[in-house]
């Protein structure tokens, strides 16, 4: 297992490297991390798929093989599991759905099975959403049911008003939001707000400029972003910060160079992927958030990515919908 | 928890008998799996034994016998115990957190909570789940808590965002007295580590609740720029009341406000030269 330590920091996007690095993740069945993994083997697909349509490879994995899988984690009640045979959840359907829109064959699953599931998730006094039926609550899972919902133009299953009111009660003193009211200011979190206000046409219900500042104040020396304040920066933050500051047309007050330079230098320049960090191990959660932050920042070589969906651009126009 | 309570090693335990008194009336013939199981249980709570043993053996009674009340009180506190052993190896586990919040609004005690995050926090003063914990189970003396954390660490961002939540988010509203008083404690807080922007955000929200103005910073600043200690949230907190002067009319502080965004896009806070490059022309274009 290599590392991404290295003398020389690269200066260039190892688009080849990683398109098999994502190939290859499904081949290593004899680590033990291919298992420890499992319950998030769908996440796994998204991000992959995600990536490489993005770096224009979208037919390094097998189109038939994919949906077949996602299929196949499908559960009577409409959610989809991390694996098969794993229990449904939120955040596995809307991976479920993001792949099924990249792959244009959302006829393969029940559609209003999952809206039925999806819509069955909002708890209506509240607005606030459950990832399943154990009824955790957090600002993710209203955002993974408005894009969901979004993507497959059914967001009339939703109490949409009572979804806002729960979003803006988790919004902080600092402008920015967190998981459940009071609960410190994320940039995950954020992004999970910001983009579901935006899906819903209430951005104007964001303080842009304040929150624009907390989000570019992410950005440290080294050009990379953390989470928030006095952590450490991270790659997939690339992406939780900057998408929040596109949406908000405030991408510019980050150092775009700086920020490049940071990415590509957590990148493993022998056997492709993207770590966390630069000298730290790779993985495919922060390969794709660091195509995406790079997408973002228009690196060439790459498909705009949507900040909203995070999915590419042309596949958000492609079932037509205009964010 | 995947064994059968029958395969966990019992050779260490006498089973204690059910004691139904000299002549017992109507006695009820139990299943031999429930009676071995609770002669087990008996022995187990005697020597106040909490094991995965213990859990899975209350789990076993439990479903000969869900209406045994007494059984399920044991199995929730075993179950907190087995929470905590998984949290200190999987601290940042969303499920783990959400499930003990489940087990102790059933018990409805949450007697044992304030010790359990304060060890979790101890390993990792900035465990999101941790703190989001404390906030659904918030405690009189929440403030005295956060106040240790802050004095462990200053630049611990969750702490104050819990003291933030502590303080409004009480029943009781905190007195005009009170707020000037939690200014002054950010603005000493400030002066231990002037680049740390935890207080600044702080006393910023706290005065926006209250009826201050931002302009109660405004010599802590200027002090901090005179003793030659450079922080853009000093200066940047000198921008925004220099621009709320300036849309009351006030030409000089307009000035002011420009040439400080300046100083910070040009000297001391270049890496984000276009947000204050961008606070130049929103000042630039008061009328």
């Amino acid at each position: 297992m290599t590392s991404t330590e290295k003398t020389e920091k690269p200066d260039e996007l190892f688009i080849d490297l990683h398109v098999k690095y994502i190939q290859t993740l499904d081949t290593k069945k004899d680590d033990l991390e291919y298992w420890l993994t499992e319950h998030l083997r769908l996440s796994g697909v998204y991000w992959g798929l995600t990536a490489l349509d993005l770096m224009n490879n979208v037919d390094a994995l097998n189109k038939e093989d994919v949906v077949k899988y996602v299929v196949s984690c499908q559960h009577d009640n409409g959610g989809f599991g991390g694996h098969v045979g794993h229990d449904p959840h939120l955040l596995y359907t809307l991976y479920a759905v993001q792949i099924l829109v990249i792959e244009d064959s959302l006829d393969a699953v029940n559609v209003e099975k999952i809206v039925e599931y999806v819509a069955s998730r909002q708890d209506r006094q509240t607005g606030a959403f459950t990832g399943d039926e154990w009824g955790e609550i957090d600002t993710r899972f209203s955002y993974t049911a408005i894009s969901c919902l979004s993507l497959l133009k059914r967001l009339d299953a939703i109490d949409v008003k009572k979804a806002i009111e729960y979003i803006m009660l988790c919004k902080n003193f600092d402008g920015g939001f967190g998981n459940t009211p009071g609960a410190e200011s994320h940039a995950g979190q954020i992004f999970c707000c910001v983009g579901a206000l935006a899906i819903v046409n209430s951005l104007h219900l964001v303080d842009a400029d304040l929150l624009g500042w907390w989000l570019c104040e992410r950005q440290l020396k080294n050009g990379g972003l953390n989470g928030r304040p006095e952590k450490l920066e991270d790659v997939c933050y690339s992406w939780w910060v900057l998408s929040a500051l596109s949406i908000l047309g405030r991408l510019h007050w980050i150092n775009k160079e700086k920020l490049i330079e940071f990415i590509l230098a957590a990148q493993d320049s022998e056997s492709g992927g993207i770590a966390d960090r630069p000298g730290d191990m790779v993985d495919v959660f922060h390969t794709l958030f660091g195509i995406t932050g790079l997408s973002l920042l228009g690196y060439p070589g790459l498909k705009p990515v949507d900040p909203v969906y995070c999915l590419p651009k042309y596949v958000v126009q492609r079932i037509g919908l205009v964010v | 928890r995947a064994m059968p309570f029958e395969n966990y090693d019992w050779s260490d335990v006498v089973p204690i008998e059910q004691d139904d008194g000299p002549d017992p009336l109507a006695q009820i013939a139990y299943d031999p799996e429930y009676s071995k199981a609770m002669g087990y249980f008996r022995a187990l709570s005697q020597k106040n034994e909490h094991s995965e043993r213990a859990l899975t053996l209350t789990e076993k009674i439990i479903e000969h016998n869900p209406a045994h009340y007494t059984i399920w009180y044991v199995h929730l506190n075993e179950e907190l115990d087995f929470i905590q052993k998984q949290v200190e190896q999987n601290p940042k586990n969303y499920q783990l957190w959400h499930h003990r919040q489940v087990i102790v609004e059933k018990l409805k005690d949450c007697s044992l909570e304030l010790s359990f995050t304060e060890e979790v926090l101890n390993d990792d003063s900035k465990n999101y789940h941790a703190w989001t914990y404390r906030t659904f189970n918030l405690w009189d003396n929440e403030l005295t808590f956060v106040e240790k954390l802050i004095e462990k660490d200053i630049r611990n961002n969750s702490a104050w965002n819990q003291r933030y939540f502590a303080i409004f988010h009480n029943p009781t509203k905190p007195s005009e007295e009170f707020l000037w008083e939690e200014v002054q404690y950010g603005i000493s807080k400030i002066k231990l580590a002037p680049n740390n922007i935890s207080p600044w955000n702080y006393v910023k929200g706290v005065i926006a609740k209250s009826k201050l103005k931002l302009d109660v910073l405004e010599e802590l600043c200027k002090s901090l720029y005179q003793q030659g200690i450079i922080s853009p949230h000093a200066l940047g907190c000198l921008v925004d009341i220099y621009e709320d002067r300036a849309k009351c009319g006030s030409i000089n502080e307009k000035e002011l406000g420009i040439q400080t965004c300046v100083l910070l896009a040009e000297q001391h806070d270049i890496i984000r030269q276009k947000y204050w490059n961008y606070r130049k022309h929103v000042l630039a274009s008061i009328a």
